[in-house]
């Protein structure tokens, strides 16, 4: 078939271009595995050893003793002083993120039932802040109501790890990178160096530019995806509960999304910097803001979570962390998985009414 | 008939690109476009190819409507477009066997066809070299190569030589001509160069959009019939400003050029050669037309009310003197400049006076592009002497590139500043400022004929117009020498003329040029030249000496420039 064997040479030849062009294998095979080992081990959101002020107004050895459990614990380190003046100091140099206040009448109030703290958090980081302060509740309520132990758990990310949390963000994202910024950048050096111009004039069909496109940058992505898949089971152990067939559907229906957004830009600025710019700002930094991979979608401004929602990737994100975290919820696997289709369906489908082979 | 155009009419945006086209072509045939730039030829071939729509009129290709048959028309026919995108990273037989596999070549059939053209373009030595790492010439080659994997039915070429050296050039058209007589081919190529119009059987003038004239290349000379003299240049006269002098005088001369001893022209309608032979006191002699001098008759007649371009040019007199000064402001000792193992300049030895305009001229890669930027300050050298005015550049580049002005072959500036700013800035880096500043480019604004035009963006002006501001903006500073990077590469011959006027002007107040072109013709303006290859001078003298040396009196500068690099090839 002649059709396939033009798609078969424009394909060998995008490959040959891959093989031999650093940055495409930089985008799509060193970047995923920097980006795996930065975000694994360098960003955290846990919080550890966070340095406490703890203000005893109240003498009494009982009270002293109440406050133990910060001492024993890995989240907290602890320094007594007597005054909130002291406290006070400690906070505004910085030196502590938290004052736990214990008034003077601490003890006696304790035997009634009746016991307050203060807890005071530096509010700077709030992510630390509001952590910080979960824990110290957390704990206080554990001393409190004396025998009755309750034990709080973070439910689906046992460890409450944010490595757990952000690697699923992390895979989307460099399906996002590799299927945007890559494809947006290759098809619009076509555009500028004018190889099209004379591609054009040969029997070749528009559908085979694009699909020659499309495959190679598809198993490029994939490469970068099953690698980060690795990563995440080998050397972050993170659990799948869900299953791994979906995972993989979802990401091949994602990705077709992404290179079809990546075609619409390079069809539309036929720049290489403009596309490198746009892909940067419609993708990247949507992928990384706006669909709940840092900021949860449920605690910011509804208009945000409106926005996020509009995003293709808000809905593959929600697909990963759920199949890896929490298990197949099959109604929302259904949903999301329309969704993405019907983006796919669009943005491909555009791809192809907006190139055109034309020079004007 | 395997193109016909009826009314076809073009236009982006306000711009019209081509204007009522009415133009036919035969099967069979070789028809060339010549025009200036910006004249519609890529439109026009775009139109053919499918690539663009037209605003209205018909176009037939191969019988076949354009529109609604564009991939009919695509399968059937090649196009090497003017900037042929070769794939850079992959090399050449990769490149082939792509388009091969495009076109549906079979296996069989593409060993023969594949060796025949590898034979044809002298590259079956480098088939396993990557398209990004050849020659201009080279990659030209290539580009006409991988359009011709299989015999079109119709062929369209658009400037396939620009930017080609001679040599390359005439091996180009060589491959085209064979081609040509062996398949029948129908052949469509627009060219900025005359002698390649006159080996084709039709020619179309094209400007601004319009056909001025079409006819064989005798219809278009004989335009000129009648019209054509020349006259000697007087002894120790320099040739290009007797040229200057002829041109400077509109009333009577449509165009001059130099061309060794003599001075070429044309005359006005109802030109009177005797009576004209009295008043500049000169002998003059008639001369048969050429394709060229027809068409600079067609431009200049229609170029009639955009002709009025004011210079602040010093005004020329034949009984005046011209001497060329004694003091020496380049001076070049055994320069080397070495890249790796491979020698780009060979211990090169030259000088170069004060006001005199000196052309640097060898094939694509003959080490001229490396000379030229040492001279500059811009790549430093291996080993030798390099001092220009005066001042060594091994030891103090900084201070050296305050005398000179560089204009790179590129349009260098900044194209979303307007002309103004992009001075302003210029003069800024410079380090002049205040009154010195305005009043500079206030008089370089009407030298270069740039007023009106300041508050344009400079990225939207014409070809000219960009290339008489990159003058301008080497000249703020007041260098002493100029040095030019092949300024007339892709700018119409009327700008080319002013451009030279100018050059003219600038050397009779004392600047020296340093200058490269390809366009051989140019070297007559040349007080002296040198022509390299492989790093090595072959020739050093004026025009005049150097057709003594290498030919006969009467060769024209592309003859000789062939020969010699020939002759060095062959014999080295």
């Amino acid at each position: 078939m002649k059709f396939f064997r033009r798609l078969s040479a424009l394909i060998r030849k995008e490959f040959l271009q891959l093989a031999r062009d650093n940055s495409s294998i930089l985008i799509g095979a060193v970047l995923p595995i920097v980006l795996i080992l930065i975000m694994g081990y360098g960003i955290s959101l846990d919080v550890k050893n966070v340095p406490v002020a703890v203000v005893l107004e109240d003498f009494s050895p009982a009270a002293h003793d109440s406050m133990n459990f910060l001492d024993g614990s890995k989240y907290f380190s602890t320094k007594y002083v007597t005054s909130m003046a002291e406290a006070k100091i400690l906070m505004r140099e910085r030196k502590v993120e938290a004052i736990l206040r214990v008034p003077p009448t601490f003890s006696s109030d304790f035997q009634r039932g009746e016991a307050k703290l203060q807890l005071i958090l530096y509010g700077a980081d709030s992510a630390t802040a509001t952590s910080v302060q979960n824990y110290v509740e957390g704990s206080i309520r554990q001393i409190n109501s004396g025998k009755i132990a309750i034990e709080s758990r973070i439910w689906f990310n046992d460890a409450n790890s944010s490595t757990f949390y952000f690697i699923p963000g992390l895979i989307m994202l460099i399906l996002t990178i590799v299927g945007v910024f890559l494809t947006a950048l290759v098809m619009a050096r076509e555009w500028e160096r004018g190889t099209l111009e004379a591609i054009f004039v040969t029997p070749v069909r528009l559908i085979e530019i694009l699909l020659a496109k499309i495959i190679p940058y598809f198993v490029v992505a994939m490469f970068g995806f099953i690698l980060c898949l690795i990563a995440a089971k080998f050397l972050y152990k993170l659990p799948i509960h869900g299953s791994l067939t979906i995972i993989l559907l979802s990401s091949v229906i994602y990705l077709f999304v992404s290179l079809g957004i990546g075609l619409v830009i390079s069809a539309a600025t036929k720049s290489q910097f403009l596309s490198a710019q746009i892909s940067l700002i419609v993708s990247f930094m949507p992928a990384l803001m706006l669909t709940g991979f840092i900021f949860d979608l449920r605690s910011v401004p509804n208009f945000i979570s409106t926005i996020g929602h509009a995003l293709p990737p808000t809905y593959y994100l929600e697909l990963l962390k759920t199949l890896f975290l929490a298990g197949n919820n099959w109604t929302m696997i259904a949903e999301n998985c329309s969704i993405l289709v019907l983006y796919a369906i669009f943005f491909i489908g555009l791809a192809l009414k907006i190139t055109k082979k034309r020079v004007d | 008939m395997i193109i016909s155009a009826k009314n076809l009419t073009k236009t982006f945006k306000n711009v019209v690109a081509l204007d009522n086209f009415n133009f036919e072509m035969n099967y069979g045939t070789l028809t060339a476009l010549i025009g200036p730039d910006g004249a519609g030829k890529t439109t026009f071939m775009r139109l053919i190819s499918g690539l663009t729509a037209p605003t209205s009129g018909n176009l037939t290709v191969l019988g076949l409507e354009v529109c609604g048959n564009e991939q009919k028309i695509q399968n059937k026919i090649s196009y090497m477009p003017q900037r042929f995108g070769l794939y850079e990273d992959l090399t050449i037989s990769e490149n082939m066997t792509l388009y091969a596999d495009l076109h549906g070549v079979k296996t069989e059939i593409r060993r023969e066809r594949f060796a025949k053209l590898l034979e044809m373009t002298g590259l079956e030595r480098f088939t396993a070299r990557l398209a990004g790492k050849l020659s201009g010439g080279m990659k030209q080659k290539l580009g006409l190569a991988c359009t011709l994997v299989r015999s079109p039915e119709l062929l369209l070429l658009d400037e396939p030589t620009v930017g080609v050296d001679p040599l390359s050039r005439r091996e180009l058209w060589e491959i085209i001509k064979k081609l040509v007589a062996d398949e029948n081919l129908s052949v469509l190529v627009s060219t900025a160069y005359m002698d390649e119009a006159e080996m084709c059987e039709k020619v179309f003038v094209v400007n601004h959009g319009k056909i001025l004239m079409s006819g064989s290349p005798n219809d278009i000379k004989s335009v000129a019939k009648g019209r054509c003299f020349r006259v000697k240049t007087p002894e120790n006269f320099p040739t290009r400003i007797l040229q200057s002098i002829l041109l400077d005088d509109k009333n009577f001369v449509v165009d001059s050029v130099p061309e060794g001893n003599f001075v070429r022209f044309i005359g006005q309608k109802n030109f009177d050669a005797e009576q004209y032979s009295v008043k500049i006191k000169l002998p003059i002699e008639k001369i048969p037309a050429r394709l060229e001098d027809g068409f600079m008759i067609l431009l200049h007649d229609d170029e009639k009310n955009n002709l009025e371009r004011v210079f602040n040019l010093k005004k020329l007199y034949l009984d005046e003197k011209y001497p060329i000064s004694d003091e020496i402001v380049i001076v070049v000792k055994n320069l080397v400049r070495k890249f790796g193992d491979f020698t780009a300049v060979d211990k090169t030895n030259f000088e170069v006076r004060r006001g005199e305009v000196f052309g640097l001229l060898g094939p694509n890669g003959a080490g001229k592009t490396t000379t030229f930027r040492m001279l500059c300050g811009l790549l430093p050298m291996t080993d030798g002497f390099l001092s220009v005015a005066g001042v060594n550049l091994r030891t103090a580049r900084t201070q050296a590139r305050e005398n000179i002005g560089y204009v790179a072959q590129k349009f260098s500036l900044y194209g979303n500043l307007t002309v103004e700013e992009n001075l302003n800035f210029f003069g800024g880096a410079y380090g002049l400022s205040g009154t010195n500043l305005r009043e500079r480019i206030d008089e370089l604004l009407t030298e270069f004929h740039l007023r009106g035009s300041e508050n344009q963006n400079s990225g939207d002006l014409p070809g000219g117009y960009k290339q008489r501001l990159s003058m301008a903006a080497a000249l703020l500073h007041k260098p002493q020498i100029l040095f030019l990077d092949e300024p007339t590469s892709g700018i119409d011959p009327l700008a080319r003329r002013d451009f030279w006027r100018q050059i003219t002007d600038l050397s009779a107040k004392g600047t020296t040029i340093i200058i490269t072109t390809h366009f051989m013709e140019e070297a007559e303006y040349c007080d002296r030249m040198m022509i390299q290859d492989h790093g090595k001078i072959l020739a050093l003298g004026t025009p005049q000496e150097i057709r003594r040396q290498f030919g006969n009196e009467n060769s024209t500068m592309n003859e000789i420039f062939i020969s010699i690099v020939e002759n060095s090839r062959g014999g080295g």
